[in-house]
C-alpha cells in the first residue's frame, strides 16, 4: 500500500507525457517544413485557449460553480501584461526577461480582479452566478473597449470620451487608443514559450487538486452543508479557486495578447467565454486533461474547415456545430460511452493478450 | 463543570414557535439522548446548537464559552462536530478523502505549498493519511479507504459520517438517527462503536435516536421534547417509565 502510485498522481503524469509527446511531433513536424502555415499559426492559440479552458475547469469542475467571465479576467491579463511591454520594450530590451514579468503581471492582475469580483459575486449559486459573471465579463470588456490611456512628460493621462480629451504633450504616447486597443506590443508568444507555460499550468491545476485545499473545495462543490459543518470556510475556499482561475486566464490573456501585433478588447466578448465554456464542457467537466484536448481539437476543426476548400468554407460553421453536438451526444449517452469504453477494453485485451483488461475495469 | 449548557433556548420560525424554553446541561463524557415523536424540534435543536438556525431566545454555553450565534464552521472550531438525519458525504470523493477533509483544519499547510510540492506537503499528507487510517478503523473502514463514498452501503456511510465528524477533533459529538435505516444487527454493531468512540476518542455523545433499543441500551441520560417544549429529562430508565413520557409516544 504504501509504495503504490496514487490513481490522481497517474493520472497526472498521463497527462503530462501525452502533452510532452504532443509537444515533439508538432515540433518535428514544424522542422521538417510540414506543418502549414495556417498550423503554425495556431499553435499559440491552441496553448492560449488550453491554459484558459483547464483553468476554468477548476471552477466549472472542481469548485462546481458556473462561471461565464473567463474571457474577462483574459481581457485584464492581456491589456495588463500589453502595457508593460509596451512601457518597457525599450529598457528591458530581452524578450526572455520580460515576457515572463508581463504574464506575471497580466495573472496578478486578473487574480486581483478575480478576488475581488468574486467577494461579492460568490455569494450566488448556479444559474445566478453565471448571468452575474457573464454581466461582470462584458462590464470589463466594454471598459477597456472606452478606455483611453496615454503618457507624457507630465505623466499618466487617462479618458473615457476620446483621445483628444487627454491633452497630451506634443512628446505624448497613446497606451490604449479606445476601441482600437493597444498596438506596438512586442510579439514575444511562441509556442516554445507557450507550451511552457500550459505545462506550468497544468502542474499547478493537478497539484491544486489534489492537495489539502484542493480537497477542501471539492468538499464544497460535493456538500456545502456538511463542509460547514467540519468547519471548513466555504468564501475562502471558492475566493482561492476563483481568484487561481482568474489568475491563469490572466497568463493565458497575456500569451494571446504578446501574440498579436493589434490588441483589442472587442476579441474578448462574451463568445470567448462561451467558447471555452464549450472546450470544458465537452472535454468533461473536472477533468483537466479532456478541457486541453477539446481545445485544440476544437481550435483546429474550425480552421481546418476554412482552408479546406470554397465549398466548405462557406457551411464551416455549419459543421463546426454539427461536430460539437455530435460530441455533446457522445460525451453525454451512457450508452454511446457504454459501448466505446467496452469496444476500447476489448482492443486493449487484445493487444495484452488480456493480461490487463480484468485488472483495469474499473 | 457542565461541558455543553443551553439555557432556556426557542426558536420561532414566523408566527411558528419550533423550540420554546428547553434547556439541557450534558457534562463531560455523558452518552446523552435527545428524543421525542416526530416533529418535536429535535434536530431544529441540533441545528441552533451548531449554528445553522440562529436561536431568536437564550443561549449556548461550550466549555464555559457563549457559542450562540456564532457561524457553523466557528462552532465547529470551537468543539462541536455532527453527522446528518439524511446523510451527507463527500460523495465524489474517496472514503480516505473523506475523512481527510475532515482533518482540514488540524493538519494545515498553505495552498503555494500545496502547489509547488514543498517537503511539509508530503509530510503533511503522510500524517494526515495515518490520522485518517487510524479513524477509520473501529468504524472497519480502513479496507473500503479508496472506494468513493457514494459506493459504500448505506450502514458504513452512516459510519463513515461519525468518522469523517470525528476527524474534526470535537469535544461534542451529535449525531442524528445514527441507526436510521440500518437493521437490528447493525445497530448493535453501531451500539459498540459508538461506546468505543465514546472511551476511546474522550467525547461526549449528544444523540437524537427513534430505536428505542439503542437508546436504552446505550445512553445513560436523557431528555424528552414534544411540541418543541422539555417534556422531561433524567437517568434513562425513569425517563422511559415516565407516565407522561409513554403518553407523548403512543397516544392515550
Amino acid at each position: 500500500m504504501k509504495h503504490r502510485i496514487k490513481p490522481a498522481t497517474r493520472k497526472s503524469f498521463i497527462t503530462y507525457a501525452i502533452m510532452i509527446a504532443a509537444f515533439i511531433f508538432v515540433e518535428i513536424l514544424v522542422s521538417t517544413g510540414n506543418a502549414s502555415n495556417m498550423f503554425q499559426g495556431l499553435l499559440v492559440p491552441f496553448c492560449v485557449y488550453s491554459i484558459s479552458a483547464a483553468a476554468l475547469n477548476l471552477t466549472v469542475g472542481i469548485l462546481g460553480e458556473l462561471s461565464l467571465g473567463q474571457a474577462g479576467f483574459m481581457c485584464i491579463g492581456a491589456y495588463s501584461s500589453a502595457i508593460f511591454s509596451v512601457c518597457t520594450k525599450d529598457t528591458i530590451t530581452q524578450a526572455w526577461i520580460r515576457f515572463p514579468i508581463a504574464m506575471l503581471i497580466g495573472g496578478i492582475f486578473a487574480a486581483l480582479f478575480g478576488v475581488l469580483i468574486g467577494i461579492p459575486v460568490l455569494r450566488l449559486r448556479g444559474d445566478y452566478l453565471a448571468i452575474v459573471t457573464l454581466a461582470f465579463g462584458e462590464i470589463i470588456k466594454n471598459v477597456f473597449a472606452a478606455l483611453y490611456v496615454g503618457y507624457d512628460s507630465n505623466g499618466l493621462h487617462f479618458s473615457l470620451t476620446s483621445q483628444g480629451d487627454l491633452n497630451l504633450a506634443p512628446d505624448g504616447k497613446m497606451l490604449i487608443n479606445g476601441a482600437l486597443g493597444i498596438s506596438g506590443t512586442p510579439k514575444d508568444s511562441t509556442f516554445v514559450i507557450g507550451f511552457i507555460v500550459l505545462m506550468i499550468s497544468l502542474v499547478i491545476l493537478y497539484n491544486f487538486t489534489n492537495s489539502r485545499t484542493g480537497r477542501a473545495v471539492m468538499s464544497v462543490r460535493d456538500n456545502r452543508i456538511a463542509a460547514e459543518s467540519i468547519g471548513l470556510n466555504i468564501t475562502k475556499y471558492k475566493l482561492i479557486t476563483f481568484g487561481l482561475t482568474a489568475f491563469l486566464g490572466g497568463v493565458a490573456g497575456a500569451l494571446f495578447s504578446h501574440n498579436l501585433s493589434a490588441l483589442q478588447a472587442s476579441k474578448f466578448d462574451y463568445n470567448l467565454s462561451i467558447l471555452i465554456l464549450v472546450f470544458v464542457v465537452l472535454g468533461g467537466i473536472g477533468n483537466i486533461r479532456g478541457s486541453v484536448i477539446a481545445a485544440i481539437v476544437l481550435t483546429y476543426i474550425p480552421e481546418a474547415l476554412r482552408k479546406a476548400g470554397s465549398n466548405l468554407t462557406n457551411y464551416r460553421m455549419l459543421i463546426y456545430s454539427i461536430i460539437l453536438i455530435i460530441m455533446m451526444i457522445f460525451t453525454s449517452n451512457a450508452k454511446i460511452r457504454g459501448f466505446f469504453t467496452a469496444s476500447f477494453m476489448r482492443l486493449k485485451g487484445i493487444v495484452f493478450k488480456n493480461k490487463s483488461a480484468v485488472k483495469e475495469g474499473e | 463543570m457542565a461541558l455543553l449548557e443551553v439555557k432556556k433556548l426557542g426558536i420561532s420560525f414566523g408566527g411558528l414557535r419550533a423550540v420554546d424554553d428547553f434547556s439541557m446541561t450534558i457534562e463531560k463524557g455523558e452518552l446523552y439522548g435527545l428524543i421525542g415523536p416526530n416533529g418535536a424540534g429535535k434536530t431544529t435543536i441540533f441545528n441552533m446548537l451548531t449554528g445553522v438556525y440562529k436561536p431568536t431566545d437564550g443561549s449556548i454555553w461550550l466549555d464555559g464559552k457563549n457559542i450562540t450565534g456564532k457561524s457553523t464552521t466557528e462552532i465547529n472550531k470551537s468543539g462541536i462536530a455532527r453527522t446528518f438525519q439524511n446523510i451527507r458525504l463527500f460523495s465524489k470523493l474517496s472514503v480516505l478523502d473523506n475523512v481527510k477533509a475532515g482533518l482540514t483544519n488540524r493538519y494545515t499547510y498553505s495552498t503555494a505549498t500545496g502547489i509547488f510540492r514543498l517537503p511539509k506537503f508530503f509530510r503533511t499528507e503522510r500524517e494526515m493519511t495515518e490520522k485518517a487510517i487510524e479513524l477509520l478503523k473501529p468504524f472497519e473502514l480502513d479496507g473500503d479507504a479508496d472506494l468513493l463514498a457514494s459506493n459504500l452501503p448505506y450502514g458504513k456511510q452512516r459510519k463513515l459520517e461519525i468518522a469523517r465528524a470525528l476527524a474534526t477533533g470535537p469535544k461534542l459529538l451529535l449525531l442524528d438517527e445514527p441507526a436510521a435505516g440500518m437493521n437490528p444487527r447493525e445497530t448493535a454493531g453501531l451500539m459498540n462503536t459508538i461506546l468505543t468512540v465514546r472511551d476511546d476518542f474522550g467525547v461526549t455523545v449528544l444523540l437524537i435516536e427513534h430505536d428505542m433499543s439503542l437508546v436504552s441500551g446505550i445512553c445513560e441520560k436523557l431528555s424528552v421534547l414534544n411540541f418543541g417544549q422539555l417534556l422531561c429529562e433524567g437517568k434513562t430508565g425513569d425517563v422511559l417509565r415516565n407516565p407522561e413520557v409513554i403518553k407523548a409516544y403512543l397516544g392515550e
